[in-house]
């Protein structure tokens, strides 16, 4: 099992040496692939961490009738297959989706690849944050409210340090899938370099024309992947050590 | 095992397999292709095609990659004339022809080529690699400089095959782009063609082959037959498809 798992990824760096990576990676499509990943994963995880905490909070402290049909509603991108998320956003928020008469409109540019991002991305955040928040010792929060401290002052000071672990991992998680995001992009967004071609569909387009290119490519992901995979375990493992410690008031 | 074989390889067309008895054929072929060849799934005698479509300039990457299907249909013949180059293919046959339109939406104020470079138009094409891209870019080198331009600045997306192209347009995501004419034909009016005019057009020839070490080979030339000139013929002739140049 550990062997069929491993494999792929050390085909990818066996199939290319060195210098033919360096070298694919000077080129400007691969470049702009890069950089324009970079770019819309960042945009992307910001709008998730704006709009994502407050819900999360909210989701998880508040108790209303039809809370857990909202949180399943939250959580339904994280399995919808990417495609639908796609045909989805079409439907929506496409040219001649149903929010196009009041103007919502988005496609083939790259606030449509924003938006496929952080469509599919956000319920991993949301999601992590909402059990991150809801662990909170709720005693502690009240203990600063008795000691002056306002909602706000107590949220930015209390919870968001004690949570500051699981908002880290799911942050991170949220990074990987919107990195890795292939489906919904292509299908809403297109595929044009330097504006809707985004790595893992730079790696699908030069895959025909330029294995090379997309076996780079692959390695950079592969490379960001792992990176991101051990610091959602470290911030984990520094989370069960010392988890406490950042809930000083 | 080996009396199936008998049976399914004799490669006259379509008089095999009389028992009843069926191959099972694995059939890599262009996207562009997709409801001719589904509509002669069942038609070929003593052959199951199991079918695979995408771009053909990807379906050849995956045979350079080891992956072994039995039949290899392109939407050009330079893809599989290059294969069989690298010894991957059997010598190629041609066995359709189509034609590059215009692709619009049915409603569309688009009217000809010479509209696609105006201010606001959203255009698609196929990437380079793709034989309907690699055509479209033969259209738009006839052009002038400033003409070819102006539409190539309007390009929003370059798709990795006709029918993800064609989809753009259904949506409504894009206003125009280059396709061939049996896909404008199989949305049912969703779109409409506008035909290019003569001195632009590309020769559009459909060549195909059967890969080396297919694993299935006898009953794969069975296929190969239906497609030059038995029922999927047939099929593809009445998806618009034209007959091949005689040889």
């Amino acid at each position: 099992m550990l062997f069929f798992l491993v494999l792929p990824i050390i085909a990818i760096f066996v199939g290319t040496s060195p210098r033919e990576l360096i070298a694919s990676l000077g080129e400007p499509v691969v470049r702009e692939a890069l950089w324009l990943s970079a770019k819309t994963t960042m945009m992307a995880l910001a709008l998730i961490l704006a709009a994502g905490t407050p819900a999360a909070y909210f989701l998880a402290t508040r108790r209303f009738r039809g809370r857990s049909a909202v949180i399943t509603l939250v959580e339904l991108p994280l399995v919808l297959p990417p495609a639908v998320a796609g045909i989805g956003l079409l439907a929506a928020i496409g040219p001649s989706g149903i929010l196009a008469p009041i103007g919502v409109s988005f496609s083939l540019s790259t606030a449509a690849v924003v938006v496929a991002l952080t469509y599919v991305a956000s319920p991993f955040y949301v999601r992590q944050a909402m059990a991150s928040f809801g662990a909170v010792d709720r005693t502690v929060v009240d203990a600063a409210r008795t000691l002056g401290a306002s909602e706000a002052e107590a949220f930015v000071r209390v919870v968001i340090p004690t949570a500051m672990p699981g908002l880290v991992a799911g942050t991170a998680l949220a990074l990987g899938r919107a990195l890795g995001e292939f489906g919904a992009t292509i299908m809403f967004a297109g595929s044009f370099v330097g504006v809707t071609q985004t790595v893992p569909l730079a790696i699908y387009d030069r895959f025909s024309v330029q294995f090379p290119d997309a076996l780079a490519l692959s390695a950079v992901l592969v490379v960001v992947s792992a990176a991101i995979l051990l610091s959602v375990k470290f911030v984990r493992g520094a989370e069960a050590v010392g988890g406490v410690g950042g809930a000083r008031v | 095992m080996a009396g199936v074989l008998a049976v399914a390889g004799c490669g006259d067309d379509d008089d095999a397999g009389g028992a009843g008895e069926t191959q099972r054929v694995i059939v890599s072929a262009a996207a562009s292709l997709t409801e001719a060849l589904n509509a002669c799934q069942n038609d070929v005698d003593g052959v199951d095609p199991s079918m695979s479509f995408a771009g053909s300039d990807e379906l050849a990457a995956q045979i350079r990659q080891g992956v072994k299907p039995d039949v290899f249909l392109a939407a050009n013949t330079t893809i599989p004339e290059d294969l069989a180059k690298e010894g991957l293919l059997s010598d190629p046959v041609e066995y359709a022809t189509n034609q590059l339109v215009l692709a619009v939406p049915s409603d569309s104020d688009i009217t000809s080529i010479d509209d696609l470079g105006e201010d606001g138009v959203t255009v698609v094409l196929g990437s380079e690699s793709v034989p309907f891209g690699s055509y479209t870019r033969e259209v738009l080198s006839r052009l002038g400089d400033a003409q070819s331009k102006a539409i190539l600045d309007n390009v929003r997306s370059n798709e990795p095959d006709v029918k993800s192209a064609i989809g753009k347009l259904t949506q409504g995501a894009a206003d125009a782009s280059f396709t061939y004419n049996t896909d404008v034909e199989a949305t049912d009016g969703a779109l409409k063609a506008i035909e290019l005019p003569e001195e632009l057009q590309p020769t559009v020839v459909y060549g195909g082959g059967i890969v080396d070490g297919a694993p299935n080979a006898e009953a794969a030339q069975t296929y190969l037959d239906s497609v030059t000139e038995g029922a999927c013929a047939q099929a593809l002739s009445e998806a618009g498809f034209g007959s091949a140049p005689a040889a």
